[in-house]
């Protein structure tokens, strides 16, 4: 099933990407040529395999509940692009 | 003396026979990166006054008695390590003036093991490339031949070790990010196996696949890295407890009696002839040096491709929606509104790979497509993985071209993304089942570099550095010089 460019839309939007009316229709080709090279994995058997997602098997580990990070607040801010008492600033979402 | 033609090793003993400081080696390498990086583009950031500092803490160190193998090494860092208060890029404009608050581990045990820090260095932007052209710094040049590519994404530290600006560097190996650019620049790479190698502070790609490693010029110098950036780390979930081997002391052991597979799908349709001519003169040569060879096969390679660039999109779909414009890094002017805010700085700040990648991710991981793409994809993968290990029954080492074509014109395969996509065939499943795989120079071809592949079952590191160490005892192809530098 190929791409359409309003799947393209739809993909974008769940991404939060803004992308450029005029790149639409090149975008939409290129990610079909794309699903083009992963389709052909639909043609393999996979009949009773287990999937693997860590390549040693490795479950997650767990630690004591203490704590061991310190406030780094103020360095983490410093970077941000828009901060105002602490907070980080973005344009209003509640009128 | 030259100071620029020196390894690791070599300038270990430098050191330690006070023919120069690390200050004045650092110093005479800025300068020499300064003047000849231009014609490379290999550096995004130099570290002028960290690297003095930290050059004259090792000559203060070594004059106190210390004498660690890197104490005074001056290497690079591919910039998607985090770096304390300095620039990193990741290659992308979204993380313009993003400067890192706290070290990469690997930044801070080699900074503690007495390396000196030269700069960060170039990469395809967010690792997604075979080429370093997706870089939001330039395109990287390859120092063999300064119209074509250095290959990706570790380009910018394969580029600045071949042109000897830096006797070493670390990279980061997803899909053969390490391997590949290895192989189209004459170096020695090497991707450790998955969880051996902390990937705290390295900014996530794809993180069930993703691996930090050394690029060096000879085994040696990865052996001398590898030891200092390898080991557990509890804030890696995803690292390994297991104690570290002794990689210098493995290097010596002689190859008689090494099994040596030799895969048949490495040396199908797509393979350039003149590099699979370069491959069987390296087994000829490890023969002579005790080896024997079998042929082998890995049946599912030829869906490995399809399988990674499923999960691979789907992890950095998930990795990169971090970057979103409001706790650091490039926003977009004037948003009029928060999903305004997020689209247009991820609109604006991601390059056109990237923004692909995280298309495709997106789509795999949607309401409805997981079980045909994501959850098939990770099946593939444990066939992959079955191959690998049926196939270390019988042999010790699997031995293949690390590329199937020689370092490409720059601009040749942009416009094609699934054609770059092809160029990894060799060195993704090594990704994807988690082993460790090493490339080491193996000749020429038009005056190319050509790179011949290595692989290990799980934590055989010091197997890979060992065949590779031995081999570049007889030769002398790591040794080649590229014109200009």
């Amino acid at each position: 099933m190929a791409l359409e460019r309003s799947d393209v839309e739809k993909i974008a939007h769940l991404a939060r990407l803004g992308l450029n009316d005029a790149d639409i229709p090149q975008t939409t080709a290129t990610l079909n040529n794309i699903l083009g090279l992963i389709d052909a994995m639909q043609a393999v058997d996979t009949t009773g395999i287990e999937p693997l997602a860590h390549p040693l098997e490795a479950t997650q580990r767990l630690r004591a509940d203490r704590v061991t990070e310190s406030n780094h607040r103020d360095a983490y801010q410093a970077i941000a692009p828009a901060v105002e008492n602490g907070l980080y600033l973005v344009p209003k979402v509640i009128e | 003396m030259d100071m620029q033609q020196l390894t690791l090793a070599e300038i270990a003993r430098a050191l330690a026979a006070k023919q120069f400081s690390a200050a004045e080696l650092a110093q005479t390498l800025l300068a020499r990166i300064k003047a000849l990086d231009p014609q490379l583009n290999s550096f995004i950031s130099l570290t002028d006054e960290l690297a003095l500092s930290q050059a004259k803490a090792a000559d203060a160190r070594r004059a106190a008695g210390e004498s660690g193998a890197l104490l005074g090494a001056p290497i690079g860092h591919k910039d998607l390590f985090c770096s304390k208060d300095v620039l990193t890029s990741c290659g992308s404009k979204i993380l313009s003036g993003f400067k890192a608050p706290y070290d990469a581990t690997v930044v801070e045990k080699l900074a503690a093991a007495g390396t000196v820090t030269l700069g960060k260095l170039n990469m395809d932007e967010f690792a997604m490339g075979s080429a370093n052209e997706s870089s939001h710094y330039g395109a990287v040049k390859n120092p063999w031949d300064l119209s074509r590519v250095p290959g990706g994404s570790s380009g910018g530290s394969a580029a600045a070790v071949a042109a000897r600006l830096i006797p070493a560097a670390t990279g980061t190996d997803t899909g053969g990010s390490i391997r590949q650019p290895a192989a189209l620049t004459n170096l020695t790479g090497l991707k450790p196996t998955y969880g051996r190698v902390s990937r705290w502070g390295m900014i996530a790609y794809a993180s069930s696949l993703d691996q930090g490693g050394p690029l060096a010029r000879t085994a040696e110098d990865c052996a001398l890295l590898l030891q200092a950036m390898a080991g557990f780390d509890a804030k890696d979930s995803t690292c390994v407890d297991q104690p570290l081997d002794d990689y210098l002391a493995a290097l010596s052991q002689p190859l008689n009696g090494l099994r040596i597979g030799l895969p048949k799908e490495y040396f199908g349709a797509g393979l350039d002839a003149r590099i699979a001519d370069k491959v069987m003169a390296v087994v000829e040569t490890l023969k002579k040096l005790g080896a024997s060879v079998k042929d082998i096969s890995l049946p599912n390679m030829q869906h490995a491709i399809p399988a990674y660039y499923v999960i691979a999109p789907a992890e950095a779909s998930s990795n990169l929606s971090r970057f979103d414009g409001v706790r650091f890094g490039y926003r977009c002017e004037n948003p009029v509104n928060l999903e305004d805010l997020y689209k247009r700085s991820r609109g604006e700040g991601f390059g056109a790979e990237v923004k692909r990648r995280i298309m495709v991710g997106t789509y795999a991981l949607s309401a409805g497509y997981y079980d045909a793409y994501y959850l098939k994809a990770q099946k593939i993968r444990r066939l992959i993985k079955n191959d690998f290990v049926a196939a270390f029954n019988d042999v010790d080492v699997i031995l293949g071209p690390t590329t199937p074509n020689l370092a490409w014109k720059l601009g040749e395969k942009n416009n094609d993304p699934v054609a770059q996509y092809l160029e990894d065939i060799y060195t993704i499943t090594a990704n994807l089942a988690g082993i460790p795989g090493l490339s080491m120079p193996a000749g020429f071809v038009d005056g190319l570099p050509v790179g011949v592949q290595l692989l290990a079952p799980y934590f055989q590191e010091g197997r890979l550095l060992n065949v590779a160490h031995q081999y570049q005892q007889v030769t002398d192809w790591h040794q080649q010089t590229p014109k200009g530098f």
